[in-house]
């Protein structure tokens, strides 16, 4: 039986298959924010105070990547043994914004490459009392895990 | 142009001293070393302490607290005299924004002689945030999902091998570089001559960057003892002068993914801006300097390949062309252009509200002369870089 399933950070992301973030839209200039901002604007030109929740591009492109080799400190909650994860921030062509995220499980630095299109999907962070806290992640495109 | 000249002179002040306590992992309360670098600073001006009229001192978060907030701490600890008393608070550019206050003033007329005092103690292990459930703050969400400082290093350090070329070899050779420098440093912490060998067998801590590309966190004091150009020249003084500091917000949208957030600003209004290359382009435009004035630069080399993302953010070549000025050996000393001639960050670790002032300190030695064996010949104008978290950073010019 598997783990039931709770987002790591609630209202971050959708919980659907396939997920999404979730940002929010300023309705006077159009700039987007994630994580969303609700009551003002930080472009200097806008003086907005009113947005709209959207959810966000579930594919981009990669920006740059790494990996991390050596076990984070808490908050971050480590496998024991700790396993090295690969990171890519990707950048959104229509919001024109960069987001970071770990790596789908199975992929590490040698599979990824600036420019490559990834996608969003769901995967656990870490499990708590019997259930899995699932977190963005991002995914090279059309590749199976 | 006349009176053009005059109004820039005026916004110059002169910086009678300067004094360091050596970096290290001394485990000693930070005053200690705040009080060091200060007393050395005001022998090098030949300024007694009850003639400094304000003292600034440069802040961390974790001395921030009541009892420890730092202009107030050190000039308890030299002796209450009743000087005027600030407090800067800005991340790593701390340093430079309490130079920034003491300049201000001086040149506003509120006093002639100004003591800045940077100092730090750093806690053992990682810098982790605060405990909890806390998704409201970057920096928990960022540990929390295993983004660590190095990732962001690593991600820079990766785009300039993907794009320009850049390989590990070209950050190995900046930390082979700076150490060289360092290794002729007596306030260094690390002055070892390091091989490439070593550099590269050192652990992995987040691909491509190695242990010994990634900086280390340090004990250390940096002071800096300023007066107006007026009271330096009733002295017969003919001192290294501030000729500019630059402590500028970025400008929304900035397109750089930066330390701790989770995601970028979003461009896609607004357009996009570089916060790096902002700083010191503001410090060129209010000194009238431009890249091609300058003798030598300290820069903020978090990681070793950082130095070179400097290298064009402080307009010394054109974006991708970093790695081609680190192999023609422009920026060793005996070069065109040395970089880090006191060893940088890979020589010192960050001791972060000291940091911008050791910065400046290098410079001032430098302009002098005074630099020994890591003596820039001839040097004449010189830059400090750094940033730092929340959108803090600086770049000092120095001129002699």
């Amino acid at each position: 039986m598997s783990n039931a399933v709770v987002a790591a950070i609630d209202g971050w992301y959708t919980l659907d298959d396939p997920p999404q973030l979730i940002g929010s839209r300023c309705l006077s200039c159009g700039t987007y924010f994630f994580p969303r901002q609700g009551s003002f604007c930080r472009n200097p030109a806008c003086a907005g105070t009113s947005f709209e929740d959207v959810k966000l591009s579930r594919t981009g492109r990669i920006w740059s990547y790494t990996n991390a080799c050596y076990q984070p400190p808490p908050p971050f909650v480590a496998p024991d043994p700790f396993r090295p994860f690969a990171i890519a921030a990707v950048e959104l062509a229509a919001e024109r914004m960069i987001v970071l995220g770990q790596v789908a499980a199975g992929f590490d630095v040698g599979d990824l490459r600036v420019g490559m299109d990834m996608e969003l999907v769901l995967e656990p962070l870490h499990s708590e009392d019997g259930k899995d806290k699932v977190i963005w992640k991002w995914k090279p495109m059309g590749r199976a895990s | 142009m006349e009176a053009d000249g005059a109004r820039i002179l005026s916004r110059e002040v002169a910086v009678l001293g300067v004094g360091m306590h050596p970096w290290g992992k001394w485990g000693r309360n930070f005053v200690e070393y705040g009080v060091h670098a200060a007393r050395k600073a005001l022998e090098d001006a030949g300024v007694a302490w009850q003639d400094v009229q304000f003292i600034s001192g440069a802040a961390t978060m974790r001395c921030g607290y009541p009892g420890y907030v730092a202009g107030a701490t050190f000039a308890q600890a030299l002796g209450w005299q009743g000087a005027q008393v600030n407090t800067s608070y800005a991340a790593c550019a701390s340093g430079s924004q309490a130079l920034a206050a003491a300049r201000a003033q001086i040149l506003s007329g509120g006093c002639d002689v100004a003591l800045v005092v940077g100092a730090d103690t750093t806690p053992k292990g990682f810098l982790a945030p605060a405990a909890g459930y806390r998704p409201e703050d970057p920096d928990w969400v960022r540990f929390y999902m295993g983004i660590t400082n190095p990732t962001y290093f690593a991600l820079y350090a990766r785009r300039r091998m993907d794009l320009y070329g850049a390989s590990v070899d070209d950050f190995t050779a900046v930390k082979l570089k700076n150490a060289a420098h360092g290794a002729e440093n007596p306030n260094a912490r690390y002055r070892k001559r390091f091989t490439a060998e070593e550099v590269n067998a050192s652990a992995m801590v987040a691909d491509p960057l190695r242990l010994l590309h990634v900086c280390a966190t340090s004990d250390g004091g940096a002071a800096i003892v300023l007066s107006s150009l007026e009271y330096a020249r009733r002295r017969g003084s003919a001192a290294p002068r501030i000729a500019a500091i630059s402590t500028v917000t970025p400008r929304f949208a900035s397109t750089e993914v930066e330390m701790p957030d989770i995601a970028t600003d979003s461009a896609a209004a607004a357009g996009g801006h570089s916060f790096r290359a902002s700083l010191a382009a503001k410090a060129y435009e209010e000194a009238g300097i431009g890249p091609e004035d300058l003798s030598l630069a300290e820069v903020y080399d978090l990681a070793a390949s950082m130095e070179l993302d400097w290298y064009e953010y402080i307009g010394l070549c054109r974006s991708g062309e970093a790695e081609g000025l680190l192999r023609s050996g422009a920026t060793r000393i005996g070069g065109r252009i040395p970089v880090n001639a006191s060893g940088g960050l890979a020589c010192f670790g960050e001791a972060v509200p000291a940091q911008a002032l050791a910065q400046v300190c290098e410079l001032v030695w430098q302009l002098r002369g005074q630099a020994g064996a890591r003596q820039v010949q001839g040097a004449r104008v010189g830059i400090t870089a750094n940033q730092g978290l929340f959108g803090h950073g600086s770049a000092v010019l120095v001129k002699r």
